[in-house]
C-alpha cells in the first residue's frame, strides 16, 4: 500500500525526481557447488541508465544486498547453573537469512535513511525476521545480536560499507565473497539506487547456488533414496574394511 | 586439498580428514574401541554440524571395525556367541535409546545430558581401569623382583554372572555364565551408543573385563564384532530418517580408518594387556577431562544456534 502510494508520488513528480534506472551485469548468475567447491566471488556491475542528464545535487549511492534461503533459527544462551554452564533460555528467531552481504558505496547510514532501510529490509539488523521472544525473556534483542555476530565471524554475514565502486555517477561494481561453507538455493540479489538517503530505484535477481555432478546426484539420493543411499554408505564401510584388512594381509606375506 | 561436503554442506581440508580418520583408526584397532567418543567431538571442532558428525561417524565406525574385526578373525580371538548375545542385548537397547533421545530432546536439554553421560561413564570407567591397570602393574614388578613367577591368573570372583540362571557354555572365552548379565551389558551399552553416538566400544570392554570376567585377548576382538551391528543399525536408522549420514564425509574418515585400523591391531599385540588398559584408561580420563572443563568453564560464546525443528 506504502509502496503503491510512493510509486504514484514518484510517477506524478517527474520533474522533481530524475528517473534512473539500474542496467545490471552479473559476473555470473549461478555458483556451481562441485566436490572442489571452495568458495566463490561473484562481480555484481551495472550501469545508471538515465534520460536526462545527471542531477546536481546529492550523489549518487549505490547499495547492493546478497541474501541466501531464509529459515528459523533457533539461538540458546548458557548460563551457570549447579557449577556447570547449561542452555537455559531459548528464542527462535523467525527467519534469518542463510548468508547475507550488504556492500554500499558510502557508510551505509550516509546512503540510506532509516525509513528506507526499514521499508525494504536492508542493513543486517532488518534482514533477520524476530517476531517475539517468550515473555520470560527480557532481552531479546540480545539473542538477535548473537545470530549476526556468530554468522559474521563465519563469514556468512558481510557488512561491506564502501565497497561499491561508482563512476562518474553511472558505472558501478562490486565483488563479494561467497565463502566455502554454502547452502543451496536463490541467492536474492537486490540493487539500490539512493539519492539523498532516499531509494530512487531498485532492481532485483537471482543468484542461482546449486550442487552440481556427484554432489547433485548423492544429495538427491539422499532424500529421495534414503534406503538405497545408506545401504550404499554401509557397503562402502564393510567393502574398506574388507579391503584394507586384505591390502595388509599382502603386505605382510610379502 | 578442500573438498565440499554433500550433506554437511561445508567445505573442508580433505587430507585432515584423512589423518583424523587415521589416528582414531589406530585407537580403535588398539583398544577395540570404536573411536567415537574422540571422532565426535573432533568433527564438531573442524564445524561438521552435529547431527551429521553424529550419524556419519555411525558409518565410519562399521567400516573400521570390520577392518579390525577380520584381523581378530585371522587371530581367532573373537567369541562369537558372546557376541552374538551381547549383540541381542544392544540392538533391544539401541532402539530404547532412540526413545530415549527423543525425550530428552523434547524436553529441550539433550546435549547436556550427552555431556555429562560423557563426563560421568568416561570419568568412573578411566579411573576404575586405571587403578586398576596401576595396580596390576605393580604386582607383576613385586613379583618380579622377588624372583617368584609372575601371578599370571587374575583371581576368580564367583559373583552373580555364575548365579543367575540361563547358563551358556562360551568356549572362545572359557566361560560358563549365566547370559543374562550379557544382555544387559549389551541393552545399556546400545542405550548409551544411541544417545551418545558412539559405538559404545570404551564402555563394553571395561563391562567385559570386569564384569563378566572375559580374558582381555577376546574382548576386543568381540567387542568389534558386537559394534559393526549396532552402528550399522544406527547408521541406516540416521540415514532414513535424518538424512544426515554424508558419505563424502564418511569415505574420507575410513579410508584413514580402516588403513589406522590395521596398524592399531598390530601395535596392540606387541603391547601387554596391563600397559594397553593403562593407555586406555589414560585417553579416556583425558576425553573426560577436556569436556567436564567445557561443562565448567564460562564458554567465550555463551550464544549457540540451531536449526528450528517443526517448521
Amino acid at each position: 500500500m506504502m509502496r503503491a502510494l510512493l510509486i504514484c508520488l514518484f510517477t506524478l513528480l517527474p520533474g522533481l525526481l530524475a528517473s534512473e534506472e539500474v542496467v545490471l551485469g552479473l559476473s555470473s548468475d549461478k555458483v556451481a557447488i562441485t566436490t572442489s567447491f571452495d568458495g566463490s566471488e561473484i562481480l555484481i556491475f551495472g550501469a545508471v541508465k538515465r534520460e536526462e542528464p545527471i542531477p546536481t545535487g546529492a550523489p549518487l549511492g549505490v547499495v547492493i544486498t546478497v541474501a541466501g534461503p531464509s529459515k528459523p533459527v533457533v539461538v540458546r544462551r548458557k548460563e551457570k547453573r549447579f557449577g556447570i554452564w547449561v542452555n537455559i533460555d531459548t528464542v527462535e528467531v523467525d527467519a534469518a537469512p542463510s548468508f547475507y552481504a550488504v556492500a554500499s558505496s558510502a557508510p551505509l547510514d550516509e546512503v540510506l535513511s532509516d525509513v528506507e532501510d526499514l521499508r525494504s529490509k536492508i542493513s543486517i539488523d532488518r534482514a533477520i525476521r524476530s517476531v517475539g521472544a517468550p515473555s520470560n525473556i527480557m532481552d531479546s534483542a540480545s539473542f538477535t545480536e548473537a545470530v549476526i555476530r556468530i554468522r559474521k565471524e563465519a563469514d556468512l554475514y558481510q557488512l561491506l560499507e564502501g565497497q561499491v565502486a561508482v563512476d562518474e555517477q553511472t558505472l558501478f561494481r562490486t565483488a563479494i565473497k561467497l565463502p566455502a561453507n554454502l547452502t543451496e538455493g536463490d541467492y536474492a540479489t537486490r540493487i539500490f539506487l539512493t539519492r539523498d538517503r532516499e531509494v530512487i530505484s531498485q532492481y532485483e535477481t537471482k543468484i542461482d547456488v546449486r550442487k552440481v555432478g556427484l554432489e547433485r546426484w548423492l544429495f538427491t539420493m539422499s532424500r529421495e533414496n534414503a534406503l538405497l543411499y545408506g545401504l550404499m554408505s554401509l557397503t562402502i564401510a564393510i567393502v574398506a574394511g574388507w579391503g584394507a584388512s586384505a591390502a595388509f594381509q599382502l603386505f605382510r606375506q610379502s | 586439498m578442500q573438498i565440499y561436503l554433500p550433506i554437511a554442506e561445508v567445505s573442508v581440508n580433505a587430507f585432515l580428514l584423512l589423518g583424523l580418520g587415521g589416528l582414531v583408526g589406530i585407537l580403535s584397532g588398539m583398544f577395540g574401541v570404536g573411536g567415537g567418543f574422540l571422532m565426535t567431538p573432533l568433527l564438531f571442532f573442524i564445524g561438521i554440524p552435529s547431527a551429521v558428525a553424529v550419524a556419519t561417524e555411525a558409518n565410519q565406525i562399521v567400516a573400521s571395525s570390520f577392518s579390525g574385526v577380520l584381523a581378530h578373525f585371522k587371530r581367532r580371538t573373537v567369541d562369537l556367541k558372546m557376541g552374538t548375545v551381547l549383540l541381542i542385548g544392544g540392538l533391544i537397547g539401541a532402539a530404547l535409546g532412540v526413545v530415549v533421545f527423543n525425550y530428552l530432546k523434547s524436553i529441550g536439554q539433550v546435549d547436556l545430558l550427552v555431556r555429562l553421560c560423557y563426563v560421568v561413564f568416561l570419568g568412573v570407567i578411566g579411573g576404575l581401569m586405571f587403578i586398576e591397570s596401576l595396580n596390576a602393574i605393580r604386582r607383576s614388578k613385586q613379583a618380579a623382583a622377588s624372583g617368584r613367577p609372575p601371578v599370571g591368573k587374575r583371581k576368580h570372583h564367583r559373583g552373580l554372572v555364575h548365579t543367575l540362571p540361563f547358563k551358556m557354555r562360551f568356549r572362545t572365552s572359557g566361560l560358563y555364565i549365566s547370559v543374562i548379565p550379557p544382555v544387559i551389558v549389551g541393552i545399556v551399552v546400545g542405550i548409551l551408543a544411541a544417545i551418545m553416538g558412539v559405538g559404545g566400544g570404551f564402555i563394553m570392554v571395561p563391562a567385559m573385563i570386569y564384569l563378566l570376567g572375559m580374558p582381555t585377548k577376546v574382548v576386543v576382538g568381540t567387542s568389534l564384532f558386537q559394534i559393526i551391528f549396532v552402528t550399522g543399525f544406527t547408521t541406516m536408522l540416521h540415514a532414513t530418517t535424518n538424512y544426515t549420514v554424508d558419505i563424502m564425509l564418511a569415505v574420507l574418515l575410513l579410508i584413514g580408518g580402516v588403513v589406522g585400523a590395521q596398524v592399531g591391531t598390530r601395535i596392540g599385540v606387541k603391547l601387554k594387556a596391563e600397559q594397553l588398559r593403562i593407555l586406555l584408561a589414560l585417553m579416556v580420563l583425558a576425553v573426560c577431562g577436556k569436556l567436564a572443563l567445557d561443562l565448567l568453564l564460562q564458554p567465550a560464546e555463551l550464544y549457540s544456534l540451531g536449526a528450528a525443528e517443526g517448521h
